[in-house]
C-alpha cells in the first residue's frame, strides 16, 4: 500500500520532489520571515528599555507601542 | 475610509492573527494533502503525474492575483498619497515572489514526465519566468532605495510596466500555439475539469491562500515594528 503511494505509477519521484520542493519553499519562507519579525521586535525591546522615564512614558501613550511590548512579552 | 486602514488600528487585529490563521493553514493543507495525493483519481492520460497540478496551479494563480494586488495597491496608494498601502504591498510581494518561483519549479518537474523537456520558451512559461523577474525587480527596489518618495515612484513604475504580462500570461495559450494546455476552469464557463479532481484543487488553493495571508501578516508586523524602531530613535 505504502509502496503503492510512494511508486505513483512510476510518477512518484516527481510527484512527491513537487510537492517536496512547495512544502520546503513554504518551510524557509516562514523560517525566514519569523526570524525578521523577531530581529525587529527585539530590536524595539531593547531601544524602549533604553528610553529615560519621560520618554518612555510619552512613547508608551501610543496604542501601538505598547501592543508591541505585551506581544514581545507573551512570545 | 483611509482612516480605518491607519496602521495604529490595523496592529490591534495584525499583531493577534497569525497565531488563528497558522492553526487553519495547517488543518486545510492537511485535508488538501490527503485529497491531492491520496484520494484523488489518477487522470487516464498523464496517470499520477497529474497531481503535480494539485502545488503548480494554485501557486500560479495565487501569484499572479497578488502581482494584480501589489500594482492595485501602489497605483491606489500613489493617487491617494497614502504610505499604508504602499506597506501593503510591499508585505504581499514576498509570498507572490515564493508562488511564483514554485509556479516555475513545478511546472518544469511536471513537464519532464509529460513533455519530456524539464524547460521550453513556451509562451505561458516565459511570461511567468519573466513576472519572477518583476517579483524580484520590486523585492531589490525597496532594498535599494532608503527615501520614500523615490522607492514609492519606483515600485509603483515596476508594478504598471510588470501588471502588462499578467494578461498575457493568462491568455498565452489561447493567443499562441503552446506546449501548455489550456485553462481548464474557467468561472464564466463550464469547467472541463471533474469534480473528483476540481475539489482537491480548490482546497489546495484555499491552504496556498492561508500561507500567503499568514506572510502577509507576520511581515506587515515587522514593517509596522520597523517603522515604531525609527520613531523611537526620533524621541
Amino acid at each position: 500500500m505504502i509502496n503503492e503511494l510512494l511508486f505513483m505509477n512510476g510518477y512518484g519521484v516527481y510527484v512527491l520532489s513537487a510537492f517536496g520542493f512547495t512544502l520546503l519553499s513554504f518551510s524557509g519562507l516562514y523560517v525566514i520571515t519569523k526570524l525578521q519579525f523577531a530581529k525587529e521586535q527585539n530590536k524595539f525591546v531593547a531601544k524602549f528599555g533604553s528610553l529615560n522615564t519621560d520618554k518612555a512614558n510619552s512613547a508608551k501613550l501610543q496604542r501601538i507601542n505598547k501592543e508591541i511590548l505585551a506581544n514581545a512579552t507573551n512570545n | 475610509m483611509f482612516k480605518l486602514l491607519e496602521p495604529n488600528k490595523i496592529f490591534q487585529i495584525t499583531s493577534k492573527a497569525p497565531g488563528y490563521v497558522l492553526f487553519l493553514f495547517v488543518v486545510v493543507l492537511t485535508v488538501g494533502l490527503t485529497e491531492a495525493l491520496i484520494l484523488s483519481p489518477e487522470d487516464y492520460k498523464q496517470s499520477d503525474a497529474v497531481r503535480i497540478m494539485y502545488v503548480h496551479v494554485p501557486s500560479a494563480w495565487i501569484s499572479l492575483g497578488i502581482f494584480s494586488s501589489i500594482t492595485l495597491l501602489s497605483v491606489s496608494g500613489f493617487i491617494f498619497k497614502n504610505k499604508n498601502l504602499f506597506l501593503i504591498a510591499k508585505s504581499l510581494a514576498p509570498s507572490g515572489f515564493v508562488f511564483n518561483i514554485i509556479a516555475l519549479v513545478t511546472g518544469s518537474i511536471w513537464g519532464k514526465p509529460t513533455w519530456g523537456t524539464w524547460w521550453a520558451w513556451d509562451a505561458r512559461i516565459t511570461s511567468m519566468l519573466i513576472l519572477a523577474l518583476f517579483f524580484a525587480l520590486y523585492l531589490i527596489a525597496w532594498r535599494i532605495y532608503e527615501k520614500e518618495e523615490k522607492v514609492f515612484k519606483i515600485t509603483t513604475f515596476i508594478t504598471i510596466i510588470g501588471i502588462i504580462n499578467v494578461p498575457i500570461t493568462k491568455y498565452s495559450v489561447e493567443w499562441w500555439n503552446t506546449l501548455h494546455q489550456p485553462a481548464s476552469i474557467n468561472i464564466l464557463s463550464k469547467s472541463s475539469i471533474h469534480s473528483s479532481m476540481l475539489f482537491p484543487l480548490l482546497i489546495m488553493t484555499a491552504a496556498f491562500a492561508l500561507f500567503s495571508l499568514l506572510i502577509f501578516l507576520m511581515k506587515y508586523n515587522t514593517e509596522l515594528i520597523k517603522i515604531k524602531n525609527k520613531g523611537l530613535d526620533r524621541l
